[in-house]
């Protein structure tokens, strides 16, 4: 069965309530055409996972840049994410008690995820001991003392859908990366159950070398030609 | 000093703490003066955690914003010899002890080492970020931030706002002083001339304990 489909189809995927994971670092590596069918569609109820909610204005002139939409519409009721500051329209729903928000520092978020999608049971990190961070306990586990220091043990973070952009990808679903954009897309292509990769461009097996190959094809489900010239 | 002199003097001392190779992770505002003031004999690779290591010149031919941006979502730009990652390596290298020295602000930090820097109060909570990765992995953690807060001490018995990290600040460096986090406490190795050690202390809540070897700061 070939990957390729429409947006259409893609967001056609997608129920309202899903969880779902956003590669992405302040809408740099966002899927870009996915989200903005998604941000029209009129679906939400979301939980999102990721590193941020992005920020309105965007380097196109675009209002909202990113994820930032899917906020902006209120599509998100639940985010979890390291850092929101430059996305005040968060703050502004939250006040509200219309979105909830869990903060996880970035470098454990991005291990949970990979903990998630590598059958590990969760990560052990220094990050967050003695911090608000401990207290948290949908997404720590318990303090874990090693060779006499402290660790958090944080539980993996799996999603229905990872929702993934690169720069090249081919019939397969092998994806090539471009610039930072790599940042989260690469560990949550392997942690949801259905990964849906949007690509700048297209190409035909074999058009990314084997060597240059950062996520194979076998994590991705689905690929969505974005079409970027 | 005005502001402006002030940040300066302080990026200027900061950049002594940096050894030709080093991988630096900046912190926002002060902490990105640092490189103007590094001698031209002195190369650190930049590291941004969303992805670079080795930073470059933003701005310069080539740029795409689309595709390489900083750890603020700027646009930036990967230097020649340099090479981006994924956020995972990214975290790894921070964590991992391959950061040389991570250079950051703080709203407290006390005499356990210390730092709180991520939740300003009264305002939205941004959320950390990078910073407790940063500050718990890096092997030199330097704050660098004004002495005191419109005159109110910084530099605390004990840090009351919430936590980055507990004992991880190896110096702190501001506009009067150099100072170094220690088992037995904080130690005045460094004072800005300007300044008396009883006028530093006059501004330090914390016990300073003042070195032997004393010197005069110079940025």
């Amino acid at each position: 069965m070939g990957k390729l489909i429409s947006i259409e189809d893609a967001v056609a995927l997608i129920s309202d309530g899903a969880r779902i994971m956003f590669g992405g670092f302040m809408g740099c590596g966002n899927a870009h055409k996915i989200i903005d069918a998604l941000s029209k569609s009129g679906k939400s109820g979301f939980t999102m996972i990721g590193n941020d909610a992005a920020m309105p204005g965007g380097p196109l002139g675009e209002e909202y840049y990113g994820v930032a939409k899917l906020v902006h519409n209120r599509q998100i009721k639940r985010l979890i994410a390291s850092h929101v500051g430059l996305n005040p329209e968060v703050a502004r729903q939250m006040s509200e008690g219309s979105l909830d928000l869990d903060l996880i520092p970035q470098g454990s978020l991005v291990e949970m995820i990979r903990a998630g999608g590598a059958g590990l049971g969760g990560v052990l990190t220094p990050t967050g001991v003695g911090t608000v961070v401990q207290n948290k306990s949908e997404y720590v586990e318990l303090v874990q003392e090693i060779g006499g220091k402290s660790y958090l043990l944080m539980k993996p973070l799996r999603a229905d859908f990872a929702i993934i952009s690169g720069h090249q990808a081919d019939v397969n679903g092998n994806i090539w990366y471009k610039g930072t954009t790599r940042n989260f897309n690469m560990v949550m292509a392997t942690a949801a159950d259905v990964v849906i990769a949007e690509a700048d461009h297209i190409v035909e097996i074999g058009g990314i070398e084997p060597e240059n190959v950062m996520t194979s094809g076998v994590f991705v489900d689905y690929i969505v030609d974005g079409g970027r010239m | 000093m005005d502001k402006d002199m002030i940040k300066g003097y302080i990026a200027a001392r900061v950049a002594k703490e940096l050894k030709d190779g080093d991988v630096v992770n900046l912190g926002i505002g002060l902490p990105t003066m640092v490189p103007d003031y590094l001698p031209a004999d002195v190369h650190v690779i930049l590291q941004s955690e969303n992805g670079i290591i080795g930073v470059g010149v933003t701005g310069a031919a080539g740029s795409e914003p689309l595709y390489v941006v900083d750890a603020g979502g700027r646009p930036s730009a990967v230097a020649p010899g340099g090479c981006f990652i994924d956020s995972s390596v990214s975290f790894s290298l921070i964590r991992g002890g391959h950061v040389d020295a991570t250079v950051l602000g703080a709203l407290e930090v006390d005499e356990h080492g210390n730092i709180a820097n991520w939740i300003v109060p009264g305002k939205m909570v941004p959320g950390m970020g990078g910073a407790m990765d940063l500050v718990v992995g890096a092997k030199k953690v330097i704050v660098a931030m004004e002495h005191t807060q419109k005159g109110a001490p910084k530099i605390l018995k004990q840090c009351r706002l919430p936590l980055t990290a507990v004992g991880v600040v190896t110096l702190i460096i501001t506009e009067m002083a150099v100072i170094e986090v220690a088992e037995q406490g904080l130690i005045l190795t460094e004072i800005n001339p300007d300044f008396t050690v009883e006028e530093v202390r006059a501004v330090t809540e914390a016990s300073l304990i003042v070195s032997a070897g004393l010197k005069t700061m110079e940025s």
